[in-house]
């Protein structure tokens, strides 16, 4: 049975891709040349007989999907189970013996119209997750144990005098059995935090969080056991509920964006043919090939490494590394960057660098170092954290002091002191801070913003001037045919016939205009043009040279072919790269936010000139490369401009790394994608007016928060000490106030 | 007096169980896919539940 059987036998509801048609963008072959890349790497042996495979999937939305890669899957030979996970797009496969390979998956998968590749289970990855179901297990434990505990002492407090001493201290002890596994349990990542912190001669914000946890739990006890009136365990465990929750949307916001991130990585494994010296060939990762090798690149495949040309003629791709829109001839000898694609005929090449030697670890170290600068960005919860660390610290202990000083005994000048830490414990700043990001975030992934952390978030909002890359970012970085008026329909029609057996990004341009002739008869000159019989005349297509025309005046322009048949003079068709539909729209919501824009491109001058008169910048640059970019964006950065880099290509990665905040395409290559803070997804450039609005309304938000958290204190602090706290006034005071946080971070859903 | 005696050991055994009930849908995975399982439901086909205690 051939494969294709299993998989008409497997969907025979279904076409290609996603049967509800909720598949909005085609799936891109995730190996357009058909070749079988050797992924047994990748495969698991989790005991001697069968094979485990876990597979990131593209495309999949709706049940009909599910069931299709499932069932599709599944009836691949020797198969025992296929499960896919919808919201991770996580498929887990296993089969036993050595007939089926991991890359037979893949392709069938392609074939029912998937893209997929394996997933790289990452380390850091694997313990986040770990750490969210952690957080949510102590969730779970802290609101039972509050609940309960809660209810105990309701019961102590309403029952007041008609409770005997016996039945009061007998609730305690229930209490106390229910609060301390509970702060044993669910107060670790607390703990460790801050244990953390102090092995280094620190304070954050989970130090007087433990201490209060800490101080509360015992002095409760030590009044169980002498049955005293009142215990503190309420508060407590209310406390560590509270804060989890807060600590739990962070983690969450954090992991999501990652999840994300990683998924458009995984489906961009690179692969090279190498040639061996007895003349086979053979498909390896790309990190596996090393200076000297000869690799094989066929039309329309992307250059793995860094290397030279040693065979064939071609024409390059290079607008990933220079931002370059028309090809680039290239002859042998010349060097090649990694990054870019081959278009119009297969090349012979030799390695120069390795994968981790090339063009791409250049930008890497680049990017490495505007990283670093970013990494010293404070968040504003960490600096609130600072300052007011110590001060709580410093009134506990002076409540303490105070209380002792007057004459008070030892017992009550501890429980005031606590009463102080515990009413000042920093509930808005553990709570309220992610809850007004995590609000924030799912409002923007509604308009198709993807943030990626919370502090991506407040350094958007700072945002006061905008540097837009040019090619794919604000155009399409595909051409579009210019003069279509002045070209009769007959020499269209013949000039489609002609491109549509060419790879050349023009002449697929001209190919998706008009259909219907075909051509015969080709003969291909690599790096010049075609020649076919067309409608039984002979056709040259190409450069000017190829068909033989003296370019006069306009020699500038090689955003041109030319076309000559046998009767007529040639035909010039031009080209340009369109900018994307909403680009308009998004510079003037821009504008009406009063931020200055500014257009950096590597694409020569004249298209960069075009390109800003048609969309209206009055600062522009052309021919600029990523060394400049860089230094543009740190000149704006020392001018306290704190700018926004909207990039795509590898160019701009370390552009994008050294501003202030960043935002790529979901199409963007993947080192400026894992180096923005935030991705535009469906690569709709609208996005980014919303998004800064968002984050200004979300740091407002978070301020507010802070204020309220403040204002708070200042009532409540000097009521503690004083001593008119008792457990029920701290408990409720301080319930109340994240109750009052969190209904203003709610306010932003309606932003 | 007495009723609080039995009351509150009941309200702490149900509390408990809700909590085990939780850990135990935790640890089968439930919470793993919730959207792919929410289209599960509509499958016809013969589905039956891959994670196992110990794969969790």
């Amino acid at each position: 049975m051939g494969r294709q059987d299993i998989i008409d036998r497997g969907t025979n509801d279904a076409a290609i891709g996603c049967p509800s048609g909720l598949q909005t963008e085609p799936v891109a072959k995730s190996d357009p040349m058909g070749s079988k890349i050797d992924l047994s790497s990748y495969v698991n042996h989790p005991d001697a007989d069968t094979n485990a495979l876990e597979l990131i999937v593209q495309g999949a939305h709706c049940s009909g999907c599910l069931g299709k890669i499932e069932r599709g899957v599944s009836a691949l030979p020797s198969v025992t189970s296929a499960r896919m996970n919808l919201s991770t797009l996580r498929l887990k496969v296993s089969w036993t013996g050595e007939d089926l390979s991991a890359s037979d998956i893949v392709s069938a998968l392609s074939d029912l119209g998937f893209g997929a590749a394996p997933y790289d289970i990452d380390v850091a990855q694997t313990q986040s997750e770990g750490e969210l179901k952690y957080l949510l297990r102590a969730i779970a434990v802290a609101g039972f144990a509050a609940m309960n505990v809660m209810m105990l002492s309701i019961a102590v407090w309403s029952g007041g005098a008609d409770m005997s001493r016996a039945t009061h201290t007998l609730f305690h002890w229930i209490s106390a059995m229910i609060a301390l596994p509970t702060v044993l349990y669910a107060g670790r990542p607390f703990f460790r935090s801050a244990w953390g912190a102090l092995k280094n001669k620190q304070t954050n914000m989970d130090v007087p969080i433990s201490l209060a946890l800490v101080l509360a739990c015992s002095l409760s006890v030590f009044e169980t056991v002498m049955g005293n009136p009142d215990t503190y365990f309420d508060a407590a465990v209310m406390l560590l509920f509270l804060l989890l929750i807060g600590r739990y949307l962070d983690a969450k916001l954090r992991l999501r964006t990652g999840e994300a991130a990683r998924r458009l990585a995984a489906l961009q494994v690179t692969s090279a043919t190498r040639l061996l010296a007895n003349g086979k060939i053979e498909t390896v990762p790309a990190s596996a090939v090393s200076p000297g090798d000869h690799l094989l690149i066929p039309a329309g495949q992307r250059i793995p490494v860094d290397c030279r040309l040693i065979k064939g003629q071609s024409d390059i791709d290079m607008q990933i590394a220079t931002g370059e829109t028309a090809p680039q001839s290239v002859a042998i000898g010349d060097s090649l960057y990694s990054g870019t694609t081959n278009l119009t005929s297969p090349i012979t090449v030799e390695v120069i660098n390795a994968y981790s030697d090339s063009f791409l670890s250049e930008i890497t170290s680049l990017v490495e170092a505007g990283e670093q600068k970013k990494s010293k960005f404070v968040r504003i919860a960490d600096r609130a954290a600072r300052a007011y660390v110590p001060v709580v610290h410093t009134i506990a202990a002076l409540t303490f002091i105070g209380w002792l000083w007057i004459g008070g005994d030892l017992r009550t000048a501890a429980l005031n002191a606590i009463a102080v830490l515990i009413i000042t414990c920093p509930c808005a700043l553990g709570l309220a801070v992610p809850a007004v990001q995590i609000v924030a975030a799912g409002r923007l992934f509604k308009h198709g913003v993807l943030i990626r952390s919370g502090d991506a978030l407040e350094r958007l909002a700072k945002t006061k001037w905008v540097i837009f890359d040019k090619t794919g970012t604000l155009t399409t970085g595909k051409f579009t045919l210019l003069n279509r008026d002045e070209i009769s329909p007959s020499n269209l029609r013949i000039a489609a016939a002609m491109a549509k057996v060419s790879s050349h990004p023009m002449a697929r341009a001209l190919h998706d205009e008009v259909s219907g002739l075909e051509a015969a008869d080709i003969i291909e000159t690599a790096g010049a043009g075609l020649s076919a019989i067309v409608d039984e005349r002979r056709v040259r297509f190409g450069s000017a040279d190829f068909v033989g025309v003296e370019t006069k005046g306009n020699s500038h322009n090689n955003s041109e072919i030319w076309m000559q048949t046998d009767d007529t003079a040639p035909v010039q068709f031009q080209f340009s790269d369109q900018p994307r539909k909403d680009a308009v729209a998004t510079l003037d919501a821009l504008r009406a936010q009063n931020l200055p824009l500014e257009l950096l491109s590597g694409d020569r001058k004249q298209t960069v000139e075009t390109v800003a008169d048609n969309l209206g910048f009055s600062r522009w640059s052309g021919g600029v490369n990523p060394q400049q970019k860089m230094n543009v964006i740190n000149q704006r950065l020392a001018e306290g401009r704190y700018p926004l880099m909207v990039g795509d290509g590898i160019n701009d990665a370390p552009a994008l790394s050294a501003a202030n905040a960043s935002a790529s395409l979901a199409t963007a290559s993947d080192i400026s994608r894992s180096t923005s803070d935030i991705i535009l997804q469906g690569d709709k450039l609208i996005g980014l007016p919303k998004a800064i609005i968002i984050a200004q309304k979300a740091g407002r938000r978070v301020k507010e928060n802070l204020g309220l958290a403040i204002i708070y204190n200042m009532l409540a602090i000097p009521l503690a000490i004083f001593g008119f706290v008792n457990p029920l006034v701290a408990a409720l005071a301080m319930s109340g106030s994240s109750l009052i946080v969190t209904l203003n971070a709610l306010r932003m859903s309606r932003a | 007096m007495s009723a609080l005696l039995w009351l509150v050991p009941i309200a702490l055994v149900m509390g408990t169980c809700g909590l085990a009930a939780f850990f135990w849908s935790m640890r089968s995975g439930q919470f793993e896919d919730t959207k792919g399982d929410a289209s599960r439901i509509l499958d016809d086909g013969d589905d039956k539940p891959i994670f196992s205690e110990d794969d969790a």
